[in-house]
């Protein structure tokens, strides 16, 4: 019996899939021992002109999408929306492991990365956005590791430690949404301090509400999207609760993502009617703007709207797909296409070889983390010990 | 009563003093720095700049750079567009103008020393200092390496020494700092041999740039660029030719870099206290409508029970009425038969 469970075991571990992420793996370990040996500019391409690279625009979209955390709970805990409550655990998982990789990617992305607790311990320098983004992540990371720990106690079979954990669910949810809109808006508040470089059709004064709201329909629609692939590569883990709820879950959470889209749309066209930037949209860059705001919002929205009244699951699935790109686009724009726009092409910057190779491996850490502890502890179901009635 | 309110007013000043120690940094009343008083600075006339690179050589030698690849003399270099590097923290281009194509113009470039830089204002770790001589001056001691100074930097002016694998250091102008500390110049206003540069106190110096332009008219544009660009920077330039030929953002504005941000971060202690509240509102009305919902359900329950009852009670009464009746004529039957049988016994009675 077990020799058979392990020749299964075997078999299952090197399918394609599975072969292409270990080439990934490796890859990136080769990469990071030669960024943290030789230096920056030896897997970089990063420039005086260009101090922030793909790196930064891939942890912007990495923390956006990461709000899955704090919008699912806020919706399952402090509106009662308790028919979300199956969907609270891969959400949390979600943005624990979006600001895991946000925290990985940031030791790569510093000079001196061991001195991360600098800003906390040696010099304060409270002026500055970072500061305030440094002390919101490091304190949310310590929240959803707090919000996520029951899963990981059930697992253990520490049933008191757990239950402490449990009671604390109310008090979590309320600093992690109070930390989320803190520095959700303080990473669009980062670009702020560049307005001579920014493209006026992105710069504005309201970037970090653009931002903050950005994350709550990013985070619903990375829950739609990774419980569309969780339906298919962890389906066996859901129980019978999961079931029941994951097509509600979808449909109400895309029906939420439409509505804050059309918002978002809205507040995206008076930023640029309050700076009067409309004259910039008679360029290329106005073209792209539209892409972004007209493929990648509205249609979205109205997708996500069609979906939720026509209870029309597998539709609202694809939009989540639409939605991500959008949010990817938008964070490519700000951070390296829009940014220094008026520079000459020969002092623009473009990605190295290693740089992406490192991007693609933080993004395959995140996938093989989801898939390793989605199957090891209880995140689609529910422990069967710990079923609360109430639940 | 006078007494007390006189020691009142007394704990009041008091309080003051202790409340409000000395001056803030950055106070809510919009006060503008308008630099350290008696800083230094340096005034860089373009109209007599010959594009000689003897201040990037001088720059190089007292800062102990690595020579170039090609050396300070050979001006072929100008043909391309250079900017500040890590061994060069500055650096002379030529520009032609719109007004004289004929005549070629130099400009130099370093870090500009703004009064309240950009840099200073989002270092999370306050590497960056402007110190009272007037130099913004750099720590590397605390540097984290985020770069960020560089992003917020308009003027591009700060490197990064991104092959360094454990001591990387960002990089630029330090207006000579140990040197003007000394009593010394700054060695690129030391190397000019045409005093396109000279090295004094900012308010000075501003004051000179303008009994120039007073003087020629028509020599120079009218504008000192750096009195009041991003804020004002101790770096000061005079201009024969439109700042923007040249290369010199003129929509910066005149805002210090801090102020960008100022809105946003004063947002946090907003949203600190207040979101709690909005949330533990909304938590509470959930909680409200699922109470009200109970009860709402509880109250239907008893109003059917309670009409079921009277429902039932009614028909009780309506049958029993009926039995009653029935049982009424029952015994009207009964009583009519009895009399009945009592008439036939006695008409059968008489007979017998």
């Amino acid at each position: 019996m077990t020799d058979e469970l392990t020749v299964e075991r075997k078999k299952s571990l090197f399918t394609p899939a599975n072969t292409v992420f270990g080439i990934i793996v490796v890859a990136g370990l080769i990469a990071t021992v030669i960024r943290f040996t030789k230096g920056l500019s030896a897997v970089t391409n990063l420039t005086s002109y260009y101090p922030w690279g793909i790196w930064i625009w891939f942890k912007l979209v990495a923390v956006s999408l990461a709000g899955a955390g704090y919008v699912t709970c806020a919706a399952a805990y402090v509106f009662g929306m308790k028919k979300y409550h199956s969907a609270v655990r891969p959400a949390v998982l979600i943005g624990l492991l979006g600001y895991s990789l946000f925290t990985v990617s940031l030791v790569f992305d510093l000079g001196r990365p061991w001195r991360l607790p600098y800003p906390f311990v040696v010099s304060q320098g409270t002026t500055s956005v970072l500061f305030e983004i440094g002390l919101c992540v490091a304190f949310y990371l310590t929240v959803l590791l707090l919000e996520f720990s029951p899963a990981g106690l059930e697992w253990l079979g520490f049933r008191k430690i757990r239950n402490v954990a449990i009671k604390m669910t109310m008090l979590l949810t309320i600093f992690g949404i109070v930390l989320s809109t803190l520095h959700q808006s303080s990473l669009g508040a980062l670009f702020l301090s560049a307005p001579s470089k920014l493209h006026p059709l992105w710069y504005s004064g309201y970037l970090p509400i653009y931002f903050f709201i950005t994350s709550i329909f990013g985070g619903l629609s990375m829950v739609i999207f990774v419980s569309w692939l969780s339906d298919r590569y962890l389906s066996d883990k859901m129980d019978a609760t999961y079931l029941e709820e994951k097509n509600g879950v979808v449909l109400g959470f895309g029906k939420a993502a439409s509505l804050v889209m059309i918002g978002y749309f809205f507040i995206r066209v008076f930023g640029i009617s309050t700076d009067n930037s409309w004259h910039y949209l008679f360029s290329s860059w106005g073209v792209l703007l539209g892409v972004e705001l007209l493929g990648f919002v509205m249609l979205p929205a109205l997708l996500y709207a069609i979906g939720a009244r026509e209870k029309n699951v597998q539709l609202i699935k694809w939009t989540s797909v639409i939605t991500i790109l959008g949010i990817i686009l938008n964070k490519f724009n700000i951070s390296l296409f829009a940014y220094n726009w008026q520079l000459p092409a020969a002092d623009r910057y473009f990605p190295s070889n290693l740089e992406i190779v490192l991007m693609v491996f933080f993004i395959t850490i995140g996938i093989l983390a989801f898939r390793i502890i989605a199957s090891l502890m209880p995140v689609l179901n529910e422990h069967k010990d710990y079923q609360a009635p109430t639940h | 009563m006078s007494i007390s309110r006189r020691r009142f007013l007394k704990w009041f000043g008091a309080a003051n003093l202790v409340l409000l120690p000395g001056k803030t940094a950055i106070s809510s009343t919009g006060h503008h720095f308008n630099g350290y008083p008696d800083s230094g600075g340096v005034l860089y006339d373009m109209t007599l700049c010959i594009g000689c690179r003897k201040c990037e050589k001088g720059c190089n030698d007292v800062n102990e750079l690595s020579a170039p690849e090609k050396p300070f003399d050979d001006l072929s270099v100008l043909d391309q567009k250079r900017r500040t590097g890590n061994q060069s923290y500055t650096v002379v281009n030529r520009y032609t103008s719109s007004t004289n194509p004929e005549k070629p113009v130099f400009r130099k470039m370093q870090c500009n020393h703004c009064l309240e830089p950009a840099c200073a204002a989002v270092c999370f770790v306050k590497a960056f200092k402007k110190s009272p001589s007037g130099a913004v001056v750099y720590d590397a001691s605390v540097c984290v390496g985020c770069r960020y100074c560089m992003l917020a930097c308009p003027f591009e002016v700060p490197t990064y020494e991104y092959d360094e694998a454990f001591t990387p250091r960002v990089r630029k102008c330090t207006l000579c700092q140990p040197r003007i500390t000394e009593g010394l110049q700054p060695g690129c206003v030391d190397a000019c041999p045409t005093d396109a540069l000279i090295y004094g106190k900012r308010d000075d110096l501003l004051k000179i740039g303008r009994e120039r332009i007073k003087n020629r008219p028509d020599g120079y544009i009218d504008h000192i660029y750096g009195e009041t660009e991003m804020g004002g920077t101790s770096w000061l330039y005079l201009s024969d030719v439109p700042f923007r030929e040249i290369g010199m953002r003129e929509d910066l504005g005149n805002k210090p870099a801090l102020e960008f941000t100022a809105g946003a971060l004063s947002a946090v202690p907003m949203v600190v206290g207040l979101w709690p509240v909005f949330l533990l509102g909304a938590y509470g009305m959930s909680k409200r409508t699922d109470k009200n919902a109970k009860e709402e359900t509880k109250a239907a329950v008893t109003v059917s029970l309670e009409k079921a009852k009277v429902e039932a009670d009614s028909k009780l009464t309506l049958a029993l009425k009926k039995a009653d009746r029935l049982n009424q004529k029952e015994i009207e039957k009964a009583v009519k038969k009895a009399l009945a049988d009592v008439e036939e016994k006695k008409d059968e009675i008489p007979e017998s």
